[in-house]
């Protein structure tokens, strides 16, 4: 296992890592998402979904240790990343122009991944926590919509619809920059990358952001 | 023209620097930046002082010496070009420019503008060579290379590994040159008994000498003067991924 070892803490090993884990997370978010969709189809719906995946809970218990490793995985070798990188940079620059060089969203991975982690630890401290301790089975849906730990709390609200827009941000670039990491960024792929790439960094985060605007600002539970 | 440098000095590896504000009068637009340094570095002896320390060779934009952070981009404004390549043309009158030396922990200052890139010496001792038996040269059509490959390998060989790639980063990562080396030799059969000891070797020394990680911003690709293609690092990637896995 040596190898593996050597592999993970060299500099291409640790973007592998960002890469694939990365990856594993944005199609964690075409199934998250198309869950909570159904919020718009109503109560009814939306309850009777969450009940029906309740009777799958031991599988859902190791889909979430899965999740919980990707997740670690991506976080902690991502503040591993930005603390070596820093350090790797030496004195900054008194004039450094590097809006001519790079997009933003490209520089700025380690902020909105940070904003990102805040967001995911209030997720779950609050919606993830209280779908375990609701037993009755029918509130599913208010505890998003309506309640002072889901949208119905305008702080969350906002830092919810803030999370989406940098998560948009975040994906602009990793999405396509994983492939690169993997190398299968050729010219003739280039096109077809930047094509689904808006599928992750556009049309997904949009999707979430809806449904904190419809549901969090603009009442439509009521 | 009439312009100031505002010059980095530092008179050795272990004392601080500073910058310091020179006024340039008789500025011509024609003038290569480096000229005005000359006539600068003049003045400066003529009035006692130390001139400023800059590397530079052949002046041509082909030998990979010069290297210097010009007005916040590594070989100054323009695309494609080396430091030396930058005339005063593409400043204007009564600007004042901030010269830098290249940042990066694995690139320490030596003097002023002047910084120790042995690190890329070390990378290349460590895989960026092939091993062949001498004795008379060998026919040229004995190993037929493609026109696609012999024209991508001789686009990773332009690579004059002047440190602008690693000056751009963020992340003072390597990969662009390193990529560059790997590639060269990728791309061609007489690279291939040797490939899977290289990535490994150049990678980690790379990994060893201090530079950072890669995070696919593309600054690299914008800034190297001879225009070398992200491309290359994925290529390296690739081989690594290949090389560590079997």
């Amino acid at each position: 296992m040596s190898w593996f070892k050597s592999f993970l803490n060299s500099s291409i090993g640790k973007k592998t890592v960002m890469a694939t884990t990365g990856l594993l997370l944005c199609l964690y978010l075409v199934v998250h998402l198309g869950g909570n969709l159904l919020l718009y189809a109503g109560p009814d719906v939306f309850n009777g979904y969450v009940k029906n995946l309740t009777a799958f809970k031991p599988l859902i218990r190791v889909i979430e240790v899965v999740l919980v490793i990707i997740f670690g995985a991506h976080i902690v070798n991502g503040l591993r990343l930005a603390i070596e990188n820093k350090k790797a940079g030496g004195t900054s620059y008194q004039l450094n122009r590097k809006n001519e060089n790079s997009t933003p969203s490209s520089r700025t991975m380690a902020i909105t991944g940070s904003v990102l982690l805040l967001f995911l630890i209030v997720h779950l401290a609050t919606i993830w926590y209280n779908f375990q301790i609701e037993h009755s089975g029918g509130q599913f849906f208010n505890i998003i919509t309506g309640s002072d730990v889901g949208l119905g709390n305008m702080f969350i609200a906002v830092l919810y619809g803030v999370a989406m827009v940098l998560m948009g941000f975040h994906l602009k670039h990793g999405f396509q920059s994983a492939f690169q990491t993997f190398g299968i960024r050729f010219n003739r792929h280039g096109k077809l990358i930047e094509m689904v790439s808006i599928l992750f960094w556009l049309i997904i985060p949009a999707g979430f952001l809806s449904i904190v605007i419809y549901f969090g600002f603009m009442g439509g539970a009521n | 023209m009439q312009i100031t440098l505002k010059v980095w000095r530092q008179s050795d590896a272990n004392s601080p620097g500073d910058f310091v504000s020179y006024p340039v009068d008789n500025v011509t637009e024609d003038m290569s930046f480096f000229e005005v340094i000359d006539m600068l570095n003049d003045e400066l002896v003529l009035r006692g002082e130390e001139p400023i320390a800059f590397d530079h060779d052949c002046r041509e934009g082909i030998c990979g010496t010069c290297g210097i952070f010009i007005d916040g981009r590594a070989h100054g404004p323009l695309q494609g070009v080396t430091s030396c390549q930058v005339h005063m043309r593409s400043f204007t009158d009564g600007q004042e420019i901030v010269v830098e030396p290249w940042r990066a922990r694995a690139f320490p200052v030596i003097k002023d503008l002047a910084v120790d890139r042995t690190a890329f010496d070390r990378i290349m001792a460590s895989g960026g060579y092939i091993s062949v038996n001498t004795g008379s040269s060998v026919d040229a059509n004995a190993t037929p290379i493609s026109k696609h490959d012999a024209d991508e390998a001789f686009d990773a060989a332009a690579c004059i590994g002047c440190g602008a790639c690693v000056a751009s980063c963020k992340n003072a990562s390597a990969m662009l040159f390193v990529g560059a080396k790997v590639s060269q030799y990728a791309l061609l059969p007489q690279g291939q008994p040797e490939s899977k000891e290289r990535v490994l070797n150049m990678v980690a020394t790379m990994d060893d000498e201090g530079f950072g990680s890669c995070t696919n911003t593309g600054a690299c690709e914008s800034e190297c003067p001879k225009e070398i293609s992200l491309e290359h690092i994925a290529r390296m990637n690739r081989e690594f991924i290949k090389a560590s896995l079997g």
